[in-house]
């Protein structure tokens, strides 16, 4: 069984495994980093991870914080995120379907 | 807004749930089981993704499939004052009526669809909510990359890839180390565990374990399992530090403490919960009586039942966590009796409470094992968010009188999760007992409330003293004026 299914995350169309949450769809987003060449290797692998801790924000608190899952079961409401023009979704709670538009960050 | 009517409804999926469901059908009862997630097995048997839904939830899905389940579910609110027949309002993210689960066994869950309002009209209840991750705060847990315990593993078996992932796991609890585990099996490395209770208290129950072979088996696996990583006791997270300005941004290291020693250990994920409390937000609503030892900790409160598990309002039951938390075999064991008593089989009811009996005394020997440790009350500063949804710090909540005054005056509880990260966390490190929740539960789109094309209306009036009913809320809602929502 590998199906797949392809939704917009933030404007961009990814392809996710079937029966993925939304909240782990966003997280597990592909990093886009500039290319750095010739650098050695620690710090292209510490360029990576920085780049890399990023996803884990889905949205943005009051006060401007960036804000990923705490409790990955529907309690906290972190992870929320608006879904084909639905706001305040929990994403943890959600499976990605077809052509389901996630719009993350606010 | 469509009508689901059943002799038994349970609320909850997971293990005390289905085995409420089982012994109901097994008494001859008509059961509707409904339940938030997408599929059935509660958190600690979540259907991994692709492997589909768990054995032991199979096994009980075979007992119980004369029962209907409905998925993806939400109860967010009840006809007050709780009398029968039982009147509660779910929240549904999926069309159609609730299918038999013999038609389910196979996949467990089914197609998300539009969401609709149902009302849920039963002679009998049984809670089984379960219970959820005592989250404490400290410098730092707000960065992203700073996750539960539970709440990793869910984010994991949900899909999230931790491959390669550096992940430092803290708290206290049993979970700790089966998650270790498990993440280990999804690629992560694990760095280390941190469990905040002394070693002396852990082998404590490792030798109670002796009585119960199967629990003994299951430990010594997963310790076999764990012999490469490192456990510390008596060590706690002082604060996490971000790659930002200030220590914000997102999670970058984080620093532990043991004994009089601090380290600091880089990572990608810090897994960190103190245990689980009851959930009881669903009972509380109901009017049932809840005991709040706010001296023993938050996670003393528990739901008040008798032997047959029924709580203080008729035909209320209750089973599982919410009335102490315990484990899965003390789950089991309280729904199967919740269930043949809701059942009216009162026999088969009374049959069943020595395995409880039992369970119930190994349950308070884990409690003594990992009490909290008061060092751990110390650990927000005055600039620590501790309301996440609407960035109240410790220092602006921790002066006032109560949780009442503290939300009056600086909005701690109000945002989105109404209090159940924050309220709980208050609960532990001042004693500030939780609130009675008020409807809705969660929160509910205009659109879902306002369909008009019910037949039936959740009944008036309530409790005295409990506040608003649901539609007086609503109505006060609706009247609000633009102007007095938070201006941001």
């Amino acid at each position: 069984m590998h199906e797949t299914v392809t939704l917009t995350l933030d404007g961009e169309t990814v392809t996710v495994p079937a029966g993925i949450t939304v909240a782990a769809a966003l997280v597990n987003r592909p990093v886009h980093r500039p290319v750095i060449r010739g650098v050695d290797r620690t710090l292209e692998r510490t360029l990576e991870r920085n780049a890399d801790r990023a996803r884990l924000a889905i949205r943005t608190s009051v006060t401007g914080a960036p804000r990923g899952p705490l409790c990955g079961m529907g309690i906290c409401f972190e992870c929320r995120a608006t879904i084909d023009g639905r706001v305040h979704v929990r994403t943890c709670m959600t499976l990605c379907r077809d052509g389901m538009e996630v719009v993350s960050g606010v | 807004m469509c009508e689901e009517r059943a002799e038994v409804l349970v609320v909850g999926a997971g293990p005390a749930g289905l085995a409420a469901a089982a012994a109901a059908c097994e008494s001859g009862a008509e059961v509707l089981v409904v339940d938030e997630n997408a599929a059935a097995g509660g958190q600690i048997w979540r259907a991994h993704r692709g492997a589909g839904v768990r054995p032991e939830t199979r096994a009980l899905l075979e007992r119980a499939r004369r029962a209907r389940l409905l998925s993806g579910a939400v109860v967010f609110d009840a006809a007050l004052p709780a009398a029968r027949p039982h009147r509660l309002r779910a929240l549904v993210a999926e069309g159609g009526p609730a299918e038999r689960i013999a038609e389910r066994v196979a996949e467990g869950s089914a197609e998300q669809s539009a969401e609709q309002i149902v009302e849920l009209v039963a002679e009998r209840v049984v809670v089984a909510t379960g219970a959820t991750e005592l989250f404490l705060p400290f410098p730092g847990w707000t960065l992203p990359g700073v996750l539960g315990v539970g709440g990793l593993q869910a984010m994991v078996e949900g899909g999230m890839d931790v491959r390669d992932r550096r992940v430092v796991i803290a708290g206290s609890g049993p979970l700790l180390l089966a998650v270790a585990a498990s993440l280990r099996s999804a690629g992560a490395r694990v760095l280390g565990v941190f469990e905040q209770a002394p070693r002396g208290a852990v082998v404590g129950v490792g030798l109670t374990l002796a009585r119960h072979p199967r629990k003994l088996a299951q430990a010594g696996a997963l310790l076999a399992r764990l012999a490469s990583v490192s456990r510390s006791y008596s060590s706690w997270p002082l604060r996490a530090e971000g790659d930002g300005a200030g220590g914000g941004g997102f999670l970058r290291r984080v620093i532990l403490r043991t004994g009089a020693r601090d380290r600091a250990l880089d990572c990608d994920l810090l897994a960190c919960a103190f245990g689980l409390v009851p959930a009881t937000r669903l009972a509380a609503l109901l009017g049932c009586t809840i005991e709040h030892a706010v001296d023993r900790g938050a996670r003393a409160r528990r739901v008040v039942v008798d032997e047959l598990q029924r709580t203080t309002i008729d035909g209320v039951l209750c089973a599982g966590e919410p009335t102490g938390i315990g484990g899965v075999d003390l789950a089991l064991a309280e729904g199967a009796v919740a269930g043949h008593a809701a059942a009216g089989d009162l026999d088969r009811a009374r049959a069943a409470v020595p395995r409880s009996r039992r369970e119930r005394r190994f349950a308070a020997a884990l409690e003594r094992a990992f009490a909290l440790r008061s060092e751990l009350r110390d650990l927000p500063a005055d600039d620590t968010v501790v309301c996440r949804c609407e960035d109240v710090t410790w220092g602006a909540i921790r002066t006032w009188r109560d949780g009442r005054q503290a939300k009056l005056e600086t909005r701690c509880g109000m945002g989105p999760c109404q209090g159940r990260v924050c309220g709980v966390a208050l609960e532990a490190l001042l004693g500030w007992p939780l609130e009675t929740p008020r409807p809705p539960l969660i929160p509910v789109p205009f659109h879902a409330l306002a369909d008009t094309t019910s037949e039936t209306r959740i009944g008036p009036p309530c409790r005295p003293n409990s506040g608003a009913t649901s539609a007086e809320a609503r109505g006060w809602l609706e009247a609000r004026p633009e102007g007095h929502f938070k201006a941001r």
